[in-house]
Parts: C-alpha cells; sequence; structure tokens
C-alpha cells in the first residue's frame, strides 16, 4: 500500500520519458521491418506500372508492362519450367522424404548417424550444392564420363546439356539438397502418433504394413502440406541453384522466374518489366500461400470450437 | 521370435537405407577427393576418381593464390567479407528478435499484434519484390557495394525470423512470473536481463545457427549489392567459375567450395539439434 503511494507520489519525469528507451528498442526495428515489408512492396509494385528502364521514373503505362513480360518468350518458358520443376521437385521430395521417415523409424541402428547425413545438404549453400551437382552431371567430367572410362562407352547421361531434359539436372540437384527437409518433419510426425492407437491396432491383428497405411498415415496430411508449402515456396523464388547449375541454359532452356527478374532488372536495364515479372512471382506464390492461410485459419477455428 | 521373422525385412531397410545414405555423401566425397587431385589428372580421368597422387598445393591456392577477375588472392578476401557480413547481422538480429519477441509475447503493447503481423509477412516475401527499393535506398545512403549495406539488409530482413523464433519460445513463459517481477518494480530491460535471457539459451542457439547458415550462404543480395573485392563468398565461387570456363581447374575450385563451405557444415555437424529445430520451427510459421 505504502509502495503505490509512494510510487504516484514521484514527482520527477513524467513516465513516457523514463520509458523511452525501452519503447524505442521494441518500435525501431519492429517498424523499419514493418515499414520495409509494406514500402518496399508497394514500391516495386508502383516501378511496374512505371515506364522505367534503366532509372526508375514517374509515369503510368497500366499494364504493359505486364502483358509484355506475359507475352516474352523467355517468361513463358520460366513459367513452364517452374510448373514441370514445381510439382516433380515437389512430389518427388515428399516421396523420397516420407520414405526415409518411415525406413529411420523402424528403430533401427544409427539412426542418429543417418539422419545427420540425410540433413547435412541443407546447411550447404544452394550455390555451392549447384557447382558441384554441375561437375557430376556435365557429362563431359562427371557420371558418363567415368562410365565411359569404366567401359561401358555407349552409356549417356547427359541431361545438363540437352535442352529437354536440363531441367531435370534442377530437380535432382534440389531434392538432394531438401528431401531431408521434408524427412525431418515426416519423422517428427510418425514420433508423434499415439503409441496406444498404434498397440490397439496390433492387438486387433493388424500387420505392419496395414498400421502404416491405415492408422499413421493419415495422422500425416497436415504435416504433408505443410511440406509442400514450404517446397513450392522455395521452387518459386528458385535462383542460386539454378545460377550455379546451368546459369538458365542451355540457351534459356532452364529458365525460372527469379532468373528472368534479374536479368530484367540488372542486365537489361528494364526496370518496369523487372518489377513486373517479380510482381507476377509475387501472384503466383500468394496462389499458394493463399489457400494454405485459409486452410490454417479454418483448422484451428475447428479445433477452438470442438 | 518376432525379430526372427523380421530379419530379412530388416536386412532390406538396412539395405535401402545405406544406400540412399551414400547417394546422399556422394557429392561430399567426390568434392574432398578432388580438391586432393591435381587440375591436370582430373583432366585426365573425370571428376570422380580417387588420388594417384596426393596434392595438398590445392588448398594454398584456393585459399590465396587463384585469381577471380584482375585480382589474384584466392577465396580469402571473399571469406573476410562473408564473416564480416555474417557475425555483425547475425548477433544483431538476434539481439533485437529475441527483444522485440519478448516485447510481443510478454510485455504486450498498443498495436502489438499489428505489427508482429506485418513483420512475420518478411518470411514469405519473396527477395525479388524488394531488390530495387533496397538498390536505391543503398545507393542514396551511401551504402551500395558496402559490407555494411549488406548487414543492413540482413539485419532489417533477419528480424522477420528471428523475431518469430523468440516470440513463438517466449509465449509458453507463464506471465505471472513477469507480473510478479513487474510488481516488484522491475522494468522491461531488467526483466529481459534477469528474467527472460537467462531462460533463453535454447532459442538464442538455434536463432544463431538459421541466422549465420542463411546470411552466410545468401547470394542474390550479394551478387546484386556488390562487385569485386566487396563480394561474399558465394557469389564469389560464381565469378571463380565463370572466369576458369575455358581452362578449368577443377583441383582448386573443389578446395575453393570446400572452404566456403566448411563454416556452416561445422555449425551444423556442432549443432545438429539446433539446426534441426530452426528448420521445423521455420516451417510451422
Amino acid at each position: 500500500m505504502i509502495d503505490v503511494v509512494a510510487t504516484a507520489a514521484r514527482p520527477a519525469t513524467p513516465d513516457w520519458v523514463r520509458r523511452l528507451p525501452e519503447y524505442l528498442m521494441i518500435w525501431v526495428p519492429l517498424l523499419l521491418s514493418a515499414a520495409h515489408l509494406v514500402t518496399f512492396s508497394l514500391w516495386t509494385i508502383w516501378i511496374s506500372f512505371t515506364p522505367s528502364t534503366l532509372v526508375p521514373v514517374t509515369g503510368w503505362v497500366g499494364l504493359r508492362n505486364y502483358t509484355s513480360v506475359l507475352a516474352s518468350r523467355n517468361w513463358q518458358i520460366a513459367f513452364d519450367n517452374l510448373l514441370l520443376f514445381g510439382s516433380a521437385f515437389v512430389l518427388l521430395s515428399l516421396i523420397t522424404g516420407l520414405l526415409l521417415a518411415i525406413l529411420l523409424d523402424q528403430r533401427i541402428r544409427g539412426e542418429n548417424v543417418l539422419r545427420s547425413i540425410f540433413l547435412y545438404p541443407l546447411a550447404v549453400s544452394f550455390v555451392v550444392t549447384g557447382t558441384v551437382w554441375s561437375w557430376l552431371l556435365n557429362p563431359g567430367i562427371g557420371i558418363q564420363k567415368l562410365v565411359h572410362d569404366l567401359g561401358w562407352t555407349s552409356f549417356r547421361f547427359d541431361w545438363l546439356v540437352d535442352r529437354d531434359m536440363a531441367i531435370w539436372t534442377i530437380v535432382i540437384a534440389a531434392i538432394w539438397q531438401s528431401s531431408g527437409f521434408a524427412m525431418a518433419l515426416f519423422l517428427a510426425g510418425l514420433r508423434s502418433v499415439d503409441a496406444d492407437i498404434i498397440k490397439a491396432a496390433q492387438i486387433d491383428g493388424a500387420g505392419p504394413i496395414r498400421i502404416y497405411r491405415r492408422v499413421v498415415l493419415p495422422t500425416l496430411w497436415p504435416i504433408t502440406i505443410t511440406v509442400v508449402v514450404v517446397q513450392l515456396q522455395f521452387a518459386i523464388s528458385a535462383f542460386d541453384l539454378v545460377r550455379a547449375l546451368t546459369n538458365g541454359g542451355p540457351g534459356i532452356a532452364t529458365q525460372l522466374p527469379a532468373l528472368v527478374v534479374y536479368d530484367l532488372m540488372f542486365q537489361r536495364s528494364q526496370l518496369g518489366r523487372g518489377a513486373a515479372a517479380a510482381v507476377l512471382m509475387l501472384l503466383i506464390l500468394l496462389a499458394v500461400l493463399l489457400p494454405y492461410a485459409a486452410w490454417r485459419y479454418l483448422r484451428r477455428r475447428r479445433a477452438t470450437h470442438a | 521370435m518376432r525379430e526372427r521373422t523380421f530379419a530379412p525385412s530388416r536386412l532390406l531397410i538396412y539395405l535401402v537405407v545405406s544406400l540412399v545414405a551414400a547417394a546422399y555423401l556422394a557429392p561430399l566425397v567426390v568434392v574432398v577427393l578432388n580438391s586432393l587431385r591435381s587440375n591436370e589428372e582430373i583432366a585426365q580421368a573425370s571428376m570422380i576418381g580417387w588420388p594417384q597422387q596426393w596434392t595438398w598445393s590445392n588448398y594454398a591456392r584456393a585459399w590465396s593464390g587463384f585469381c577471380v577477375a584482375e585480382t589474384c588472392a584466392g577465396i580469402r578476401p571473399y571469406m573476410l567479407n562473408s564473416a564480416l557480413v555474417t557475425i555483425p547481422a547475425t548477433i544483431i538480429s538476434t539481439l533485437l528478435g529475441a527483444i522485440a519477441g519478448y516485447a510481443v509475447s510478454l510485455w504486450r503493447f498498443r498495436g502489438d499484434n499489428w505489427i508482429y503481423g506485418i513483420v512475420t509477412l518478411g518470411l514469405f516475401l519473396p527477395q525479388q519484390m524488394r531488390l530495387l527499393p533496397w538498390t536505391i535506398v543503398l545507393r542514396d545512403i551511401g551504402l551500395i557495394n558496402t559490407l555494411t549495406g549488406l548487414v543492413l539488409i540482413h539485419t532489417i530482413q533477419g528480424l522477420s525470423f528471428t523475431t518469430l523464433f523468440c516470440r513463438n519460445y517466449y509465449v509458453a513463459i507463464p506471465h505471472e512470473l513477469i507480473r510478479a517481477a513487474r510488481i516488484d518494480g522491475a522494468g522491461f530491460f531488467r526483466i529481459f536481463w534477469r528474467i527472460i535471457l537467462p531462460l533463453s539459451a535454447p532459442i538464442l542457439i538455434v536463432t544463431v545457427i538459421w541466422q549465420f547458415t542463411h546470411i552466410w550462404n545468401e547470394f542474390l543480395y550479394g551478387v546484386t549489392f556488390t562487385t569485386g573485392q566487396q563480394q561474399p563468398v558465394t557469389a564469389a565461387l560464381i565469378a571463380l567459375s565463370a572466369a576458369v570456363a575455358d581452362i578449368p581447374q577443377h583441383g582448386v575450385q573443389s578446395a575453393a567450395v570446400i572452404i566456403a563451405a566448411l563454416p556452416t557444415l561445422l555449425i551444423y555437424l556442432l549443432g545438429g539439434k539446433y539446426f534441426v529445430r530452426g528448420l521445423t520451427a521455420g516451417a510451422v510459421k
């Protein structure tokens, strides 16, 4: 009681002055971060509607930058590649990740070591991954050369220089780099399945495969969706990996949206079009993220109502 | 009894797992072996092979000898650049993120949910949406082509992650603890320093590892905002491959790749548990 009176009676500095340092420490970083996200997004969107080329200029060209990007062969190839690369990479890394997680979940020896091996590529940069795989997949010095030297001279594995197959080299490298991520999430999901349910199923006479199919795997689908969304997010903005592995080639056969953006902005000095391509990338991303956010929201609401 | 009936299938499990593990390790092994072979030896055979003659000089040349563009100082200056960007940006963004996460989760203030919501959007906004504005801002404040500029970018962008990590960790701390301390007259910083920080070791390790790995491995900003001698090591590796495209020096290049990947690989080896925790925490945002 006395304490409260004493505090209230303290004259000195006003409350907000005393608390200024903490306000600054809380607000300055948060405001800087939030402000840069909002203003930079709006800024890029604005540039995408201007006739900017070498430097940003004011002016309004409506959707002209968008139509010209969408009509360019570069973007069309990039978009087709994204569809192929995105779906193949996500699907294959889901399968690889789930398979590895199930195998590791069989109480095998050396699980920790194996898990570390499957996850270490995630610690390596995409530049390193891309560089290393560009050597391995290069028919002149990599796997094909090795097999030829061993005597099988008709062996062909030259996807890296094959226009139609080159995109698959990016799929291979991307799976090597990040299927461990899917494995880690799936393994955590498998480990959190209620042991009692499994025991009950065993008592009912269900074999291990049946238990997996009927009891364990159905609990994994929320994790599956999370993995898909995270991997798609990576696929949509993939840049470093492609830059190091194929640099968009041969020709423009492995072009992807992020490379188109960079090319327009910094190599062709088409700032307006580059910004338009960046906004298009954002729209593609939103087409994945918005349904995901809605799904998460509905799930959480259902969980709180239940 | 049960073990015996399972034996063949368990053998199959071990076989499959070992094969996949070998496939995951193969690229690393190949590059390590190449870094110990001479350029000529690799040129005669292929990238995949056992060293006929162990060559250690590749590392010395990669570290301080070979030429990128016009300068022949090896990979060392670029490693230094990466360290000078990564270490400050990691420390600052982690510290500010911890304070922000603490303020948002335990202190509460008007508008906290709003600003936190906006900050976490940074996890999703593609870098491409920020490239042009950053270029203009960095030029205006005179930080284009400087390491300080990269530190600034990585600090501000990293805040989205660090704030999220710390906030999600701090919400689990009982509010009564804070309330009791406030009644005793402890202020914002005192509570942070005395109560929150001592509880934070696990999440700070996760955050530091996450930030370090991501900033060290980052390429797009490095290649966009810096040139020549100011580039981080990821950008320098690409420049190196381009520079030697005519006469590849795969032994030296392999050594350079190993050196460039070593810091994050070491951190992964030492703090694997926390590394994985960061991955899953980042995913379930």
